[in-house]
């Protein structure tokens, strides 16, 4: 209880996700930026983004993840992370490599860059290369080794579906190569861009066993060496993921033109409000604002959720998927096999994983296009 | 000779790269910052890993603490190895 105000104010947050920009050279049909992207005119300026980590240091924010986009077409991203590694935050860049030329990655390393989370699509060069709609893959490997002379540690992070689950083993393999502290095999989560490729990625619950077991067979084989993270597609799941780790928990980002969100998704939900750093302080905006109290902690909750015991584990689920699916961000997450409705997860994971003959979007500049 | 990742008391530990304590004063409490995990050590943990310099082996870490908390020095070492063995097996600690 705070004794000023007579209400408890909520924990603060751990994380901070900087979209620098929506810029990026890729064109991954499973973006996680919005649909609707913001245009470079409208991103917030260097003094903007020092006043974001002042305010979120201040607020207990312990790690800063400086991602886009790709956030390296932002020209002042040394003195970013130089002003949050002055604030003692943790700095991690989320990258895809391609633009980084080695003299800027040591001018970031210098700048107290402690970690960065490089993206790749595929072991094969051919597939990466298509899925991201850009010949990146050879730059993405040099990248990787210039991370390993200058001692960075650093996180492959491989996205996987259909078009690369039979060749995991050999991403797995690839991490080992070039000297990963930890790899991230994440399962698209179809929403945004991914939605319209539901068809085309999802796997069938085959292949999502066959994974699973080359995931568990690599961390015994790597025991104390690599770390490796797994994100299944909720779609085949019983229970739901615990999203962000609970609404307005533990966890805030900031668009490229400086919307606070709860969740990297949270724009498509219709009726919230998300105010904006240019007219809020980040502590303000956090503690108090419409859009972070809507589907914080349990008070929001339906049924089966509010009286389930796992309503302080997964916390509902996915606000945007039962969105997305049922047509209510404030329904339980129908991937919850106690949900009513989960019957609807059902049939289309199985018509999705079935199907394999919708062609592949790609991120465009106006919407999802065809190569 | 132990398999690959298992601890015992002659293994070295170290923090992994990218892994770091800090103070954070907003919660007055010591952090474990590393990629996208955020752990809260509780006192005895926060000891055993300031101790993780590259250098120590667990045996020297545990036959410290147990002088300065008077306890049994073998029972130290088996607490100390469980932990780091956790440490370990989630990518903080290497040796």
């Amino acid at each position: 209880m705070s004794p000023v105000l007579g209400a408890a104010l909520p924990d603060p947050p751990l994380a901070l996700l900087l979209e620098l920009t929506h810029r990026c050279p890729l064109r991954c049909g499973y973006c996680s930026n919005p649909l609707e992207l913001e245009a470079a005119g409208r991103e917030l300026d260097t003094r903007t983004w020092c006043r974001v980590l002042d305010e979120a240091a201040a607020l207990g924010v312990l790690q800063v993840h400086f991602s886009g986009g790709e956030p390296s077409t932002r020209r002042d991203l040394e003195q970013l992370v130089a002003h949050a590694h002055a604030l003692d935050l943790y700095t991690n860049l989320i990258t895809s490599g391609v633009l980084l030329e080695r003299a800027r990655l040591e001018a970031l390393v210098q700048a107290g860059l402690e970690h960065v989370q490089l993206s790749v699509q595929d072991s094969d060069p051919a597939s990466a290369d298509r899925i991201a709609g850009y010949a990146g893959h050879a730059r993405k490997l040099a990248f990787a080794r210039w991370l390993g002379e200058l001692g960075v540690a650093f996180t492959l992070n491989a996205v996987v579906h259909r078009q690369n689950l039979e060749r995991l083993d050999a991403v797995i393999e690839l991490a080992v190569e070039l000297g990963a502290q930890r790899l991230e095999v994440a399962h698209v989560q179809y929403y945004g861009w991914a939605r319209p490729n539901l068809g085309a990625l999802l796997p069938t619950a085959e292949q999502l066993d066959a994974a699973t077991a080359s995931v568990e067979a690599a961390r015994a084989r790597l025991r104390g060496r690599l770390r490796i993270d797994y994100v299944i597609p909720d779609l085949h799941a019983e229970l739901p993921k615990a999203c962000m780790d609970g609404w307005g928990r533990r966890f805030l980002g900031v668009t490229p033109s400086g919307s606070v969100l709860p969740c990297q998704a949270a724009q498509t939900l219709p009726g919230l409000h998300f105010e904006n750093v240019r007219e809020r302080g980040l502590a303000e905006i956090w503690n108090e604002s419409a859009a972070f109290q809507r589907f914080r902690g349990t008070a929001w909750m339906p049924e089966p959720c509010r009286s389930c015991e796992r309503r302080e584990i997964d916390w509902g689920g996915c606000r945007c998927q039962a969105l997305a699916l049922l047509g209510d961000a404030a329904a339980t997450d129908p991937v919850c096999a106690k949900s009513p409705e989960h019957a609807v997860v059902q049939r289309l994971a199985e018509s999705a994983s079935r199907g394999g003959g919708s062609p592949y979007l790609y991120r465009g500049a106006r919407g999802a296009e065809r190569a | 000779m132990s398999a690959p990742g298992v601890l015992d008391a002659a293994s070295v530990p170290r923090l992994a790269r990218g892994v770091r304590l800090r103070h954070d004063a907003v919660r007055s409490a010591w952090v474990m910052l590393a990629p996208e995990r955020v752990l809260f050590p509780d006192e005895i943990a926060l000891e055993v890993l300031r101790r993780c310099d590259g250098a120590a082996r667990v045996q020297e870490i545990a036959a410290e603490l147990a002088r300065s908390f008077d306890a049994e020095v073998d029972t130290v070492c088996a607490d100390v190895v469980e932990l780091l063995q956790e440490l370990s097996d989630g990518g903080f600690v290497r040796t």
